[in-house]
This record gives structure tokens, C-alpha cells and sequence, in this order.
């Protein structure tokens, strides 16, 4: 069984086959990471570079680890201290980068479209980990694997993305993901906060969280990007926590209870209380580890291709 | 000189000319004989067989960007000329957001001295506002007197509606148009039109309500001061019924589109190619369909490439940070008749008034007449032929366009303007 493509841009027309093998593999390489020796040969030799235009520090490191992981040679290109700041153009950064005879690049940056356009001047396999409002695939695929671990399946179950839709790239690589594996998906957030146009994806929009606890079996909370534009999509803080936050109080009288999952880095207060945040930190953290599986499974395929 | 175009159709509504298979006679600039020529009057005439061809007024573009000065290495009035000419065009009005912008009379002087011995006329629009910052206005009276056409802030619309009223009566003094960028400034900034396909490609959107308020506002403001505005670029359903219900009403507004608008939508965009982000951005297809429905019914006055030169390195960054704009005037002839004459939207009568007569009549330009004793001011058209775009073939200094490699049918063969003649890809003196 191989993937059906060579790079991992986004999870829009990946196919179920490719999503369930990614799953599949990551079981595999979760069990490595339980062992005392956590690393396995299977990249040695193979030369990953991580191109991050934009600061991340957990998605980073989750590919970083899972690189070592695997055995393969990792270089991390960041923003700081490159060239970047010297002015210099993606294409000619990474024709640079490539000359240097990489054979995979994880790229996030600030801009959607950026990991496509490195398929056009790059040979190496791309991965994205975060392209603008666009598509973050490996973090949608380390959410469905932490709701199959814990719930068994994905198919017909119901799972609502709440928050800041319209500026997240998490969202909307769920909701490809999730329903090409038949869940079916909501997203809840203020109506600022929605894309105008969603509901033509097959995605039913609600702006009521009390509706969304109901009616679901898993919520995907979204960070609220404080230090980014977001900000001026809600009122304030407090309005936004208190009807759309999520607390012990709320999920009670909903008489509910029910699997969260946050991508992290939370605002405790904000969209999860601290209670709700640490009592479901489980899973939270859980997602942590499940995401360096994942990334291995997902190197590992792309990396053994042909 | 003497120049003879033989068994040529043809073809100015304007003079109510439409005649086939005729010879024409120009000697040193000027038609000297329209009809059946003899053989002592084509003795050393250079002979140019023209059959099926159409000879027309030479074509107009209002709406050019010519680099200079401030961004010579994208395109220069030489070069901008030399690719007008190219694509069947004997006069472009070119916009003022140059560097410095065209809001002084010494500006307006130096293009104008730039481009004094080229075929191509260039008629240059002054900027509404000093620096086109919306705060000032320009010296409108002596940009005329120095040979401005239009007044415009072109790249945006003139910030706040006092300043708009005030252009407004002020240019009216002249009878002179106000161009305007329609977009509101508080909701441009995004990256592509909002729609699905920005949700599915994370771009920031630009909703279509963007252009559609200014366009509001505009009207009103013209019905206000009575005085002419010219909106540039239409690109919304939206807009383009108000500017018809505005018509309806005999308020004095006109309306132009670039070819993009009319052939493209945003789906064009999921490539991520920076070369078709411009603004306005593509829209929907039923955008585009409002559009075609427009220029049938004069709506859209004219058709304009929005001709925007931009460096190779500028067009290859990241889409959200790559500029807007793409250059058309080496296409647009090709783009309107495989767009509208081949599919029947418009008439070769129609395709003429929208690309040579109404843009020069919006700017208070004369005509060209095909006409014995008048200066010859033409272009030769063929509707029929069929032909790949090959943009390393630009006269352009720039490359930012999105049709090469596209197969269009119809383009301009050559034109002639000011004793000189562009054929074959070359100039000569006639």
C-alpha cells in the first residue's frame, strides 16, 4: 500500500484509502513511541528540511521528533537568521536549500498556496504544516486519529468545529478529513467569525454552543488568535468566553459530556476553562503524542515512496 | 511615401462606413484615394494585400499603466507605446499612479515629450489629488492645459466624498471626467473576491460589496453635482445594475471593463498564480455573465486592459504578497473577439464603437474618419485568424499575464498613425 501522491499539500482531495493508510501507520509508529528505544531506521539516509516562514513551536518540534524518530537527517530553516530577512525570494531560498540535495521539505508559512508553488520549483516531497487561512493536513490527521482512538471510528459520528473558522487553517483540513471519512461535520462561532460562503462545503453553520454540546459527539475547539486580527472579529474576550467559551458549568447543564479536542497552545478562560481544559487534558495531550505519530507515519510514507 | 491597402473591408460606425473589398491610397500619412486605384497611382507604393481584413479607426485604450516615470525597468512610454501599437492601438490614456504621481504639469510634460515622435498617442490622466492622497486637489486647470483627458486616483477610489464632490465640480469646469477605482478602503486589502473559492483556497477575501459601495456613492455624486464619472474596471453584477439604472436616469456616468473580467472568474485562481491576482479580482461567473449582458446592452461603454506591468520577481513571490495587476494590450484585441464577436455577444459595429469610438468620445477625443484628405489614424483587424499567445514575444518590457500559451482567434494585423506604420512587428516611417 502507497499514497497516491507525493506531497501532502492538504487534505481536500486526498481519498480515503490515503487518509485510513496515514491512520493505519500511525497506530504502528504509536506503539515505537511507547517503547524505551523510541527510534527505528526507516528514513536513514533520507535529508528532511523544515522551512518555517512562520514562527510555530509545537508543530515544529512535532516534526522535528518525529523526523529523529525515523532516523532521518533534519535541518531547521526558521525566519530569524535566514535569509529571509535579507530579502531574498522563496524561489531562489528554495533553490538553494534544494541544491544542497534535500529530499523532503515541511514547509509552514504566513501565505496560502506557498507549499503548491514548492512542487513547482522544488523535486522533493513536500508536507505542509500550515499554509496561511488555509490548510494544516497533519493536524486535522492527528485530530481524527485522537477521535478514533478514542471513539473507535469516525464514520457517522458527529463533530463540530468551534471558533474562529474563517482564520484557521486547522478547520477547514477537518472538515475535508472528517468527511471523507463519513462524519458528519458542524462548525459554531460567531457569525464574524464563519466564512461567508461555507455552507456550499456540506458544513451546517450554528452560532448557539449550547446547540453544538447537544448535538455532537466530538468538539474541535479552535485558539482564538489573540495576537492576530482575530481580535476585532468579537466584541471582547469576555462576551466571546461567555458564549462560546466552554466550562464545567456549561457542559453540566447540557447534562453532557463529551470529547473536546484543542489543537493548543489553549487560552484558558477564553474558549475552555481551566477545569474543562485539564479535565479533558487526557485527550489534549494525548493529541500532543498522537501528532509526532502521525508526522512519522506520514514522513514514512511519503518518504518510502517509489 | 505611398502605401497602398488593397481589397481591405472598410468599417468606422461612426461615419456610417462599411464597405468590402476596397483600395486605399495613403500617401505621407494621408488617405489620398479610397476606391478603385490605378495602376499610375500604386506605381511605387509599397502594396499590402488585404483581403478579408478590416481596416477600422485605430483602437484606444483608456485605461494604461506606463511605468515611467518611477518603475522604468517594468515599462517605460516607449515600451508601453511600442506593445499599444503591437496590439492594434493608435491611442492609450495612461493612469497617474506613477512615481511621482501625474499631478503636476511638469509630469504630464515629460510623457508627453517621451512619447512625441511614437505612432501611438498617449494621452495622459491626471492624478484628482495631490499625490492622489484624497486630501488635496491637483492643479486640475493647468494639468488640462498641459493635455490631461481625465482626472482619476486610480489604484484607489478618491478617499472621502467631500473630496469626490469637489473633483467632481471642479473638473466639470472642463467638461473633463472623474475616473475612478472604485473599492471602499475599509473593506479592500484581501487577496481575491470573496466568495467559496476564497474559503477553500485561504485567501484573504475582497467581497464585491468592496467596489459595489463606491460605485453607489459615485453615482449619486454625479447625479449630485451633475458632472461626468467614468467607473474603471467594473467587475460586479452588482455595480454594473446600478450603472445601468444611473443611465436609465440620464445621470452621466460611464462604465469600462477589462478583458479578464469577461473571460475569467475566480476558479482561475486555484492555480495560486500571482499572475491572475489584480484589482478588482476575478469575480463569479455570475459576475461575468452581468458583464456580457452589459456590453450588449451598452452599459459598459467600453472595453480597457487595466494594462499593469510588473517585474518577473514581483509576479513569482507568494500570492498574498505579489502585486496586482496584469498586462492586456497585447491580448485584449484577441481576448474581446474570441469573447464577444466569435460568441456573439457583439457585433464587429459594436466591437469597433467599444474599442476605438466610445473610449475616445468619454475623453472628449475626435474620431479618426477613414476619409480622403484626413490623416490616417487606422487599424488593420483580422476577426478570423487564429493564434497562440506568446508572451517572449511582447513588445512589453513586462510578462505578467495569464493568457500565454491561450489560443485566441482574431487580432490586429497593423496599424498606422502619425506617417508611421506598425506591420509585421516592425515600425516604418510611411
Amino acid at each position: 500500500m502507497s499514497l497516491s501522491s507525493r506531497h501532502l499539500l492538504g487534505l481536500k482531495d486526498v481519498p480515503k484509502e490515503d487518509i485510513q493508510l496515514i491512520l493505519d501507520t500511525a497506530t504502528t509508529f504509536r506503539e515505537v513511541l511507547e517503547r524505551p528505544i523510541k527510534k527505528v531506521p526507516t528514513l536513514q539516509g533520507k535529508t528532511i528540511v523544515n522551512l518555517f516562514y512562520e514562527s510555530s513551536t509545537r508543530t515544529r518540534i512535532s516534526f522535528e521528533l518525529a523526523e529523529k524518530r525515523l532516523s532521518a537527517d533534519s535541518i531547521n530553516f526558521a525566519v530569524s537568521g535566514s535569509s529571509v530577512s535579507k530579502g531574498e525570494t522563496l524561489k531562489d531560498t528554495v533553490k538553494n536549500i534544494e541544491a544542497m540535495k534535500v529530499d523532503m521539505i515541511v514547509v509552514r508559512h504566513a501565505c496560502a498556496g506557498v507549499p503548491l508553488m514548492l512542487t513547482k520549483i522544488s523535486n522533493s516531497n513536500v508536507i505542509n504544516a500550515g499554509d496561511g487561512i488555509h490548510e494544516h493536513p497533519t493536524q486535522a490527521l492527528l485530530d481524527m486519529y485522537s477521535i478514533r482512538e478514542k471513539l473507535g471510528k469516525l464514520e457517522g459520528l458527529k463533530v463540530c468545529i468551534v471558533g474562529d473558522v474563517a482564520h484557521s487553517r486547522v478547520a477547514l483540513s477537518n472538515i475535508y478529513g472528517l468527511k471523507t471519512m463519513g462524519a458528519k461535520v458542524s462548525v459554531c462561532g460567531p457569525s464574524t467569525m464563519i466564512p461567508k460562503f461555507l455552507d456550499e462545503l456540506g458544513v451546517n453553520v450554528i452560532h448557539n454552543i449550547d446547540e453544538a454540546i447537544q448535538e455532537n459527539d466530538v468538539l474541535n475547539v479552535l485558539r482564538i488568535q489573540l495576537e492576530r486580527k482575530a481580535r476585532e472579529y468579537f466584541p471582547s474576550i469576555r462576551e466571546y468566553s461567555q458564549y462560546f467559551g466552554i466550562d464545567r458549568e456549561r457542559l453540566e447543564k447540557n447534562g453532557k459530556d463529551i470529547l473536546i479536542l484543542h489543537p493548543g497552545p489553549i487560552n484558558r478562560g477564553v474558549e475552555l476553562s481551566s477545569e474543562i481544559a485539564d479535565g479533558s487534558s487526557q485527550i489534549i495531550l494525548q493529541q500532543v503524542t498522537n501528532g509526532v505519530a502521525v508526522r512519522m507515519a506520514v514522513l514514512y510514507l511519503l518518504g518510502t515512496l517509489n | 511615401m505611398k502605401i497602398v491597402l488593397k481589397n481591405v473591408n472598410l468599417l468606422n460606425p461612426e461615419q456610417k462606413l462599411n464597405e468590402k473589398n476596397v483600395s486605399v491610397l495613403i500617401e505621407d500619412g494621408k488617405f489620398k484615394k479610397i476606391g478603385k486605384l490605378s495602376d499610375a497611382e500604386t506605381k511605387d507604393a509599397k502594396v499590402y494585400e488585404l483581403s478579408g481584413k478590416y481596416l477600422v479607426p485605430g483602437l484606444f485604450d483608456m485605461h494604461v499603466h506606463l511605468r515611467e516615470p518611477g518603475r522604468e525597468d517594468e515599462e517605460t512610454v516607449v515600451t508601453g507605446c511600442n506593445a499599444a501599437a503591437s496590439g492594434g492601438f493608435t491611442g492609450i490614456a495612461c493612469m497617474p499612479n506613477t512615481d511621482p504621481a501625474i499631478d503636476s504639469a511638469e509630469v504630464v510634460t515629460l510623457i508627453l515629450k517621451q512619447s512625441a515622435k511614437h505612432l501611438v498617442d498617449v494621452y495622459p490622466v491626471g492624478a484628482a489629488t495631490i499625490g492622489r492622497k484624497g486630501e488635496v486637489l491637483s492643479p486640475m486647470a493647468e494639468l488640462k492645459d498641459a493635455g490631461v483627458v481625465g482626472f482619476s486616483d486610480d489604484g484607489v477610489a478618491i478617499k472621502t466624498a467631500s473630496i469626490l464632490k469637489r473633483s467632481l465640480e471642479y473638473a466639470k469646469m472642463f467638461d473633463i471626467p472623474i475616473i475612478e477605482h472604485c473599492e471602499d478602503e475599509s473593506l479592500a486589502g484581501g487577496a481575491m473576491n470573496e466568495s467559496i473559492n476564497s474559503t477553500l483556497l485561504g485567501l484573504p477575501p475582497i467581497p464585491s460589496v468592496a467596489e459595489d459601495l463606491i460605485v453607489m456613492r459615485d453615482i449619486l455624486m454625479a447625479e449630485y453635482t451633475d458632472s461626468k464619472v467614468h467607473i474603471a474596471h467594473i467587475s460586479s453584477k452588482k455595480s454594473v445594475e446600478m450603472v445601468r439604472e444611473a443611465k436609465k436616469k440620464g445621470i452621466k456616468v460611464t462604465a469600462e471593463v477589462a478583458p479578464h473580467h469577461f473571460t475569467l472568474t475566480d476558479d482561475a485562481v486555484k492555480t495560486y498564480d500571482p499572475n491572475v491576482k489584480m484589482n478588482p479580482p476575478l469575480r463569479t461567473k455570475a459576475d461575468v455573465e452581468e458583464i456580457i449582458k452589459a456590453l450588449k446592452d451598452s452599459t459598459i461603454d467600453c472595453i480597457a486592459s487595466d494594462h499593469a506591468p510588473h517585474s518577473l520577481e514581483e509576479k513569482e513571490m507568494e500570492f498574498e504578497y505579489a502585486p496586482n495587476g496584469i498586462i492586456g494590450l497585447e491580448t485584449q484585441v484577441g481576448l474581446a473577439f474570441t469573447e464577444l464577436y466569435h460568441k456573439k455577444v457583439l457585433t464587429l459595429d459594436q466591437m469597433i464603437e467599444k474599442l476605438s469610438i466610445n473610449p475616445r468620445k468619454i475623453l472628449n477625443l475626435k474620431v479618426p474618419q477613414i476619409k480622403e484628405g484626413e490623416s490616417a489614424d487606422v487599424a488593420i483587424l483580422d476577426p478570423d485568424v487564429i493564434w497562440t499567445v506568446d508572451k517572449t514575444k511582447f513588445k512589453s518590457k513586462s510578462l505578467n499575464t495569464p493568457f500565454d500559451k491561450r489560443l485566441l482567434t482574431g487580432k490586429s494585423v497593423g496599424v498606422i498613425n502619425n506617417c508611421k506604420m506598425f506591420i509585421d512587428g516592425k515600425f516604418t516611417e510611411i
